[in-house]
């Protein structure tokens, strides 16, 4: 077959395969041997597209604790009005790192983490297109993060907003060199961000098992595939705007100084054009999970492929075209207003027809409550509720009262956690057993969702109430008469039951790593690639490269009465 | 419509319920008193009625699916039978959701025109009042422009009175406007929807309310340090109420000879460096005008009542009062403070 000599002729030039078949062996043979040093040396220079998986996601999972930190630290200020548990200065401090590490060093490598595992496995591939490109990603990445943070030991960690709005970032307004280390550590993991989703995209174009045409994609790869694209159009336009601020720092550019010809409005267009897309950058791979574990768990073919993923384009497509909703207070003209407005409210069709997919797979399935669907159960409520407010925000007039309050904290972490978050744990419940071999504790899963899903609900539903009573984000204090420190309140209480939900899964991971139950190849029944070899897989993936028929060639495999083909003619 | 008003009707009671929340001071956007606040109030709502319908019916259905086909027991090995997809069904729930989505831009186009008005066509019969905002780190500056036609240039800080609609005459208040530093945002819920003072853009906004009454507000655009201090206060006065004020405020300071000697000593600090009092020497314009300071209700941008306590410890040390605002501890001797504080205490 042709498509196995493509396949082989593009898998063959990669130096690192031979070598990797050679190296596995000590590797089972007898783990324990091996010197901690060695083990070390094997990590920080490995170039297998699972353990920089792995190590992505340990990496997001430590910035996520230190966000989760300083997300405590201003629920705790916000208890009483008039608090002083912090000043003014590190509270503002705070929800600057707080937004930045979650986008940029919580959220991104995560999601990059478990693409890097997944994708090639689902491919049929046996590692990236570029397997010391994506080396380079993961360090570069981690090498922001630090810069960024390193702004604590430097002086002042910036204070300026994760959006840092022009002037405010100027250094008349803004002297120490957080700010600097702010612009330097986001263009730094910039570089990780652009050359992980170039390796990402040509992976998926270029490494597909035999007979894995695009239309056969599992969903997952092919929304990953998706928002890496979006990630190759909207870093650069923020890259620009950092390095011309940064200019405007040290070199005394006027770019984004209104005072001296410069445009502070600027800033706001350049960084939402990269602002928007990216909330979708976060969204997409969500959706990916969701759509391979629902169907694993309702023992369903996902209902409506096409459309699922044809959805997934529109979304993608449309996202360019709409991030001036995030500044429908900067006085626009009305017909900017109109468009962008209409333009937001079109997400909506494209994103209604995902939800109603999943809801149909489900339909008449035999669900598995097992501990990923109970977390895409968690998305599939959640994520509703934060796309209707995002409708509500989506209409102009609406914005310009609750646009900068506390309804639109709300509602994003509606998104970004009832969505993303959710999402992502789901995935970790179902690709762990791939990653170790062995099973997370059902129970403690359980517990965690728990926790998390009432916390988080206590958490952020308040938030809506008190945006619609007046109250703007990003104070550190307000005043007692206002009728705002009951919801602030439930607020905090709501982030104190979620914070041990995070700490029950990293025990979670530990333990399972020792105790969890054997795994086995296949501990789902599930239907994609990554099932077809061993948990955890070998550094070379397959032994021989599969050939697929369909987008579920496991369910052919175990049904040959009935294959997947037949039905996708 | 009944079915909205009944909506309302059942929202507003929720929120007025759930009132541990009733607090001394009202900034719900629920509670309009303007025509635009009540515009966009109305559009809210229903466009809540509209995402709540949304959101029974997807989770009804997701319950339902997990009630009715969760899996009990373990698995007998035989799988439910496999749906690819239907055409019509994926066109049915395209269009619909494209349907909901072209009322709501329908929606939203009606109350963007209702919303955004042009400030230089006020409606016939009014007697509009035109007044620039200007956004300073972190207080605010007005400066009353136009009364009914009539040209003021009249400089004040931090309190906004502006005149009330009677049945007769509407009253809207146009405001322009800028900042001076970085961004800012004038929001005072209950009478618009906010809008951004963005330095090098003119921006403008509008209201207009027939209630009398004090309103708040604050910076909805974070501004640096003390942006959570960066309150609002809108004063609507009845319309003879308001003359009275203006033409109050237009005289110029008020000259007691008693304090003459206090006076002195304010216009020989560096005071006069920033700020103004209209009738002497001090012509600063970098901090708010004083010259009738006494006729506002707080200090320090709306965070302390405007007491001879909260005055004196002002002018000790602002930094005590709002760590990080730009005016320095100017390290005035007690006596020199009691002095400034005397003389101060007269600018009514």
């Amino acid at each position: 077959m042709s498509g196995n000599t493509l396949a082989d002729h593009l898998a063959i030039p990669y130096p690192n395969i031979g070598m990797a078949i050679v190296e596995k062996q000590p590797e089972t043979s007898a783990p324990s041997a091996t010197p901690l040093t060695a083990v070390l040396h094997d990590w920080l220079t490995t170039v297998d597209h699972k353990k920089i998986g792995i190590m992505y996601i340990l990496m997001a999972l430590l910035f996520l604790v230190l966000a989760g930190v300083q997300a405590l630290i201003m629920r705790c200020q916000l208890w009483w009005a008039g608090n002083d548990i912090v000043g003014p200065d590190t509270f503002n401090q705070m929800f600057t790192m707080h937004g930045t590490t979650m986008v940029f060093f919580a959220g991104m490598p995560i999601l990059a983490g478990i693409a890097n595992y997944v994708v090639p496995l689902q491919l049929g591939a046996r590692d990236m297109a570029f397997p010391r490109l994506n080396a380079l990603g993961l360090w570069a990445t981690l090498l922001g993060g630090l810069l960024t943070y390193f702004s604590f030991i430097a002086g002042s960690p910036p204070a300026i907003g994760w959006f840092a709005y022009a002037p405010l970032t100027q250094r008349n307004f803004n002297m120490g060199p957080g700010v600097d280390y702010w612009i330097l550590g986001l263009l730094v993991t910039g570089i990780g961000s652009v050359t992980g989703a170039i390796n990402l995209v040509v992976t998926v174009v270029c490494l597909r098992a035999p007979g894995m045409y695009l239309r056969r994609l599992p969903l997952y790869t092919w929304m990953a595939f998706w928002a890496n694209l979006q990630i190759l159009a909207v870093l650069p336009p923020l890259t620009a705007a950092l390095i011309m601020l940064l200019f405007d720092r040290t070199f005394g550019t006027h770019f984004f100084k209104p005072d001296s010809g410069g445009s502070a409005y600027l800033w706001q267009h350049l960084f939402w054009f990269f602002g928007h897309p990216e909330v979708y950058v976060l969204i997409l791979p969500a959706f990916g999970m969701i759509s391979e574990i629902i169907p694993v768990f309702s023992r369903k073919v996902i209902f409506g492929y096409e459309f699922v993923a044809l959805s997934t384009v529109a979304i993608a497509f449309i996202a360019f075209g709409v991030w001036a909703h995030h500044m429908f207070t900067v006085g626009m003209p009305r017909a900017l207003d109109m468009y962008f407005s209409a333009a937001s409210l079109l997400i909506a069709i494209p994103t209604g027809v995902k939800i109603f997919n999943w809801l149909a797979t489900m339909w008449g399935g035999k669900l598995w409550l097992a501990s990923p669907m109970l977390f895409v159960v968690g998305f599939m409520s959640m994520f509703v509720l934060g796309g209707l407010t995002g409708i509500m925000l989506a209409v102009a007039p609406i914005d310009f009262q609750v646009s900068d309050t506390y309804f639109v904290v709300g509602h994003f972490h509606w998104v970004l956690i009832g969505g993303t978050l959710f999402g992502v744990f789901a995935a970790l419940h179902f690709w762990y057993p791939k990653a170790t071999g062995r099973m997370l504790n059902e129970r403690l899963a359980r517990w965690q969702f728990w926790l998390l899903l009432i916390g988080f609900f206590l958490t952020f539903g308040p938030m809506h109430i008190s945006g619609m009573l007046g109250m703007p984000r990003r104070i550190f204090t307000y005043p007692a008469d206002r009728g705002w420190e009951f919801w602030n309140q439930l607020s905090t209480i709501g982030a104190l039951i979620q914070a041990p939900s995070y700490l029950i899964f990293v025990w979670n991971v530990l333990w399972s790593l020792k105790h969890g139950d054997i795994a086995g190849d296949d501990p789902w029944n599930a239907w994609t690639l990554e099932w077809a070899t061993t948990s955890p897989p070998p550094s070379y993936n397959f032994e021989t490269i599969p050939t697929v028929q369909s987008r579920r060639p496991l369910w052919d495999q175990k049904h040959p009465e009935d294959p997947d083909w037949k039905h996708e003619e | 419509m009944k079915s909205l008003r009944r909506v309302t009707g059942l929202l507003l009671l929720l929120l007025a319920l759930a009132s541990p929340l009733r607090a001394a001071e009202n900034l719900s956007i629920f509670d309009p008193v303007s025509p635009s606040g009540s515009a966009i109030r109305h559009v809210f709502v229903l466009v809540l009625a509209i995402t709540g319908g949304i959101f029974v019916l997807v989770e009804g259905i997701l319950i339902y699916s997990l009630v009715m086909f969760r899996r009990r027991g373990t698995p007998d090995g035989t799988e439910p039978p496999q749906v690819y997809g239907s055409l019509p069904i994926e066109i049915a729930w395209t269009v619909g959701p494209a349907l909901v989505v072209f009322v709501l831009v329908l929606i939203m186009i009606r109350t963007e025109l209702e919303v955004q008005v042009d400030p230089n066509r006020p409606p016939p019969g009014s007697r509009p009042l035109y007044v620039t905002v200007k956004g300073h780190q972190w207080w605010w500056e007005y400066i009353y422009e136009r009364n009914d036609g009539k040209k003021l240039e009249l400089i004040t800080a931090n309190e906004l009175h502006v005149p009330a609609s009677d049945a007769k005459t509407p009253r809207p208040v146009y405001l322009t406007l800028l900042s001076v530093d970085v961004c800012h945002s004038f929001w005072v819920p209950r009478l618009a929807g906010k809008t951004d003072l963005i330095p090098g853009r003119t921006n403008h906004m509008w209201f207009q309310t027939d209630q009398p009454g004090t309103y708040l507000g604050q910076c909805a655009e974070y501004c640096g340090t003390q942006h959570a201090n960066m309150l609002l206060r809108v004063i609507v006065d009845t319309p003879a109420a308001f003359e009275r004020w203006l033409a109050d405020e237009m005289k110029d300071a008020v000259d007691n000879p008693a304090v003459r000697k206090q006076r002195d000593v304010f216009l020989a600090q560096s005071c006069v460096n920033c700020h103004r009092i209209r009738g002497t020497p001090a012509k600063g314009t970098f901090g708010p005008d004083l010259t009738h300071l006494m006729s506002r209700e707080t200090l320090a941008s709306g965070m302390v009542p405007n007491t001879r306590a909260n005055l004196r410890q002002w002018i000790r040390d602002p930094q005590k009062i709002k760590p990080g605002c730009l005016m320095p501890d100017m390290k005035l001797s007690e006596n020199e403070v009691d002095q400034v504080l005397d003389y101060l205490l007269t600018l009514r």
